[in-house]
């Protein structure tokens, strides 16, 4: 059930050591193992709804209900994540290695969506919903920058140019502390071909990836980067939390772009994998005109 | 016999299985309401693809031999009457199919020799009536052999045409569309004991309508916050009270149940009363709120009480008591062990609902593997039965079922693991006056009673 390979140290390492045990100064093996049980299945468990979340955005319409019984979870578990300091550990190593991107967005990607942009350019074009090209004139240049050097360069290379649409931080499943952060940019290259697997891949692929090869599984789900450059990202980070971005349920905000203020929550992570498919705004703009002229249509067959 | 409650009192017997015996299922004929009539004469059930069947009871046969008026065998259930209640439709202002899956259906009270119902899908509410027709007028003089109209001056004679029997026909027409007042999934609706009134509920709206107005309804409930970012909470259930036509309680996917005066303000966003048990801090998870959330709420026929059904249990409050309720029964405990497995499939969003027996004395809800549960609360007893076509021989008697806990398996008990969650029992009803159930699993409509000597 627990993806294979999940590094430990860092969870070792945040999590205190159990009381009880018989020598205080070394908590027992199995205490730990419990606790990186723990957070293994608190993390399968985050990553499960982000992508219950996900399918439940390509709906249409999503069942309300339902929506909001997991996005609470997803809270829940983010906040006692942020509680026992696994997040904030976390988003610090995210804007260690952002700090050269210096965009001002703030901003909650999937890597899914990161994976297929390295494949096409990663500016992506303005109908889509991806947050962080719509109004935020630093990543729209990021944007530029990356295309015009994307042509005819190596995905590594891209990948390394465009630090912050990377798909280069994971949560703390994969995310250990440095020395492993460090691995995960050298397998930049194995990314662009996860990402490739990533564009062509649909949701039951998703679904069916999350039992295979952790690395490939934790790359491509349950994952967020934070394009966070401010120094200290945690009240930053309390705030993404907290506002959860809801007006996906508001049908209007979806056809018209979502173009709203940068809040970010698991909702923001849905538009932005939602971008994969037909955008909702580019395809209810030709539906809009294939209804329209159904409008007219009918008006001559009434007679009105 | 009416009246005596269930559990282990006495034993229920199969009395008829509706619905095709196929193991593929249909989608559209997946039903998803069923409910008795005031008097229980008739029997609806609403079916995924927009169906409304009414079943009614013939006539009991009683032998003349008995003093007493008890009768040989109870009335079976036929088909009274079928008609497409709601279709699929398209919404062009939001590009959505609006699905025309039957949320609920409430009969009203019979006014006259007709009978009217409530159906609603996500969106609109309908109000049917469902007529008999046993007569025919025959005799006119006014049309040719060929049917053609006659000349008025050829007609010298003025002939009063006389009512002959004819085979009974039964229509169902369309009295009242209750349209365009919801912009979310409606989940409820309730008749109030006005006769005149009634609510509908979606996730985040209440509206009161009255009966013969379609074009207007007033929103009493409204929990959307002004920011939509903010929403933590929808609305999951409502019923109005069954003698106070301006009470009425609205539950929530937080588990908590509110109940509103509408005598208080137009807008009842403050509720009079709060009903929430507090949390078990001991056996909290990441799966707790979804796990409370009220997937049903029913008023008792007293009104003294109400029940509410979440995931794992189902709960009897005593309207004077907000803090925590007044019985709990455990449906399916067991299940508490695998809720991240349920949460993986997907059944831990489950909505079931309950109800109540004619007296108040037992409840029923359902589970998976086609088990449903009753619970007798003068006695404390519960039993768990099974909706299956093995046991379908005419009154024959339901074995009583149990599934195993503990690392051994008695003989004839089921585990846990081996249960069946596509085959789950969402919606059942309980005959108003007599111990007569009706149990819809998936599509097939199963109806029992209880077992006459």
């Amino acid at each position: 059930m627990f993806p294979k390979g999940t590094k430990r140290k860092f969870s070792d390492s945040g999590d205190e050591p159990p009381a009880g045990s018989d020598d205080v100064n070394q908590p027992s093996s199995a205490a730990v193992r419990m606790l990186s049980s723990y957070s293994l299945q608190r993390q399968s468990l985050l990553d499960m709804s982000l992508i219950k979340l996900q399918l439940c955005h390509m709906l249409v319409e999503p069942n309300l209900c339902r929506s909001v019984l997991i996005a609470n979870t997803v809270r829940q578990i983010q906040e006692e994540m942020t509680q026992d300091g696994t997040w904030q550990i976390m988003t610090q190593a995210l804007s260690a290695a952002n700090a050269a991107a210096q965009c001002s967005a703030d901003r909650l990607v999937a890597t899914e969506v990161l994976c297929r942009q390295t494949e096409a350019a990663q500016g992506e074009p303005a109908p889509k919903p991806f947050p962080a090209v719509g109004s935020e004139g630093c990543s729209a240049e990021e944007v530029v920058v990356v295309e015009e050097e994307d042509e005819g360069v190596e995905g590594g290379v891209i990948m390394s140019t465009v630090s912050p649409q990377a798909p280069t931080a994971y949560l703390p499943s994969t995310f250990g502390i440095d020395p492993c952060w460090e691995e995960e940019t050298g397998e930049e290259e194995d990314e662009d071909e996860d990402s490739e697997e990533c564009a062509s891949g649909s949701e039951e692929g998703d679904n069916d990836r999350l039992v295979e090869d952790s690395r490939t599984a934790e790359q491509v789900f349950g994952t967020f980067e934070i394009k966070n450059p401010a120094p200290s990202p945690d009240p930053a980070l309390e705030e993404l939390f907290s506002d959860v971005d809801a007006s996906y349920y508001d049908l209007d905000t979806v056809l018209t772009g979502m173009q709203s203020a940068p809040k970010m929550g698991p909702y923001d992570l849905l538009e932005s994998l939602s971008s994969h498919g037909p955008s909702p705004l580019s395809s209810s703009t030709s539906c809009r005109s294939d209804l329209n002229e159904l409008d007219h249509i009918m008006e001559i067959i009434v007679g009105s | 016999m009416a009246g005596v409650g269930g559990g282990n009192d006495f034993q229920w017997c199969f009395s008829q299985v509706k619905g095709a015996i196929d193991e593929d299922v249909a989608e559209a004929d997946i039903i998803s309401t069923v409910e008795f009539n005031y008097s229980g004469e008739l029997l609806a059930t609403g079916d995924k693809g927009g169906r409304v069947v009414i079943f009614q009871r013939e006539q009991e046969v009683s032998l003349p031999s008995s003093s007493k008026n008890r009768p040989h065998s109870r009335g079976e259930y036929n088909v009274y009457s079928t008609f497409q209640s709601h279709e699929p439709e398209f919404d062009y202002l939001k590009s959505l199919e609006i699905e025309e899956k039957i949320n609920k259906i409430r009969w009203l009270p019979q006014q006259n020799a007709a009978h009217s119902l409530l159906s609603t899908n996500d969106k609109t509410i309908k109000l049917w009536k469902i007529s008999e027709r046993d007569k025919r007028a025959e005799g006119y003089n006014l049309k040719d052999e060929d049917g053609r109209l006659r000349d008025p001056f050829r007609i010298t004679s003025l002939r009063v045409p006389v009512l002959m029997p004819m085979d009974l026909m039964v229509e169902a027409s369309p009295r009242r569309i209750f349209a365009n007042a919801h912009t979310y999934h409606i989940n409820s609706i309730s008749v109030n004991s006005d006769h005149e009134t009634y609510l509908s509920a979606d996730d985040l709206r209440i509206n009161l309508w009255h009966l013969e107005i379609t074009d207007r309804s007033f929103n009493i409930v409204d929990i959307k916050p002004a920011n939509m970012e903010e929403l933590t909470e929808v609305i999951t259930a409502a019923e109005c009270h069954p003698h106070q036509c301006n009470v009425f309680v609205y539950s929530s996917s937080k588990g908590t149940i509110r109940l509103c005066d509408m005598r208080a303000a137009a807008l009842c966003d403050r509720q009079s009363k709060f009903f929430e048990e507090p949390e078990d801090p001991s056996s909290r998870s990441f799966f707790s709120e979804i796990i409370s959330s009220i997937s049903d709420v029913k008023f008792s026929h007293s009104g003294r009480y109400m029940m509410t059904r979440d995931y794992l249990s189902v709960k009897v409050w005593d309207l004077n008591m907000e803090n925590r309720p007044v019985e709990t029964y455990q449906v399916h405990e067991y299940l508490r062990s695998k809720l991240c497995s349920l949460y993986e499939n997907d059944c831990i969003f489950d909505k079931f609902e309950c109800c109540w027996n004619g007296s108040d004395s037992a409840i029923m809800t359902g589970s998976y593997n086609n088990f449903f549960r009753m619970f007798d609360r003068n006695t404390r007893r519960d039993i768990t039965l099974e909706a299956s076509r093995e046991n379908s021989k005419p009154r024959a008697v339901l074995k009583p079922r149990k599934v195993s806990t503990g690392g051994k398996r008695k003989k004839d008990e089921i585990s846990v693991d081996s249960l069946d969650f596509n085959k789950k029992i969402l919606h059942t009803a309980w005959h108003p006056k007599e111990n007569v159930i009706a149990v819809a699993a998936t599509n097939n409509l199963y109806i029992f009673q209880d077992k006459i000597n």
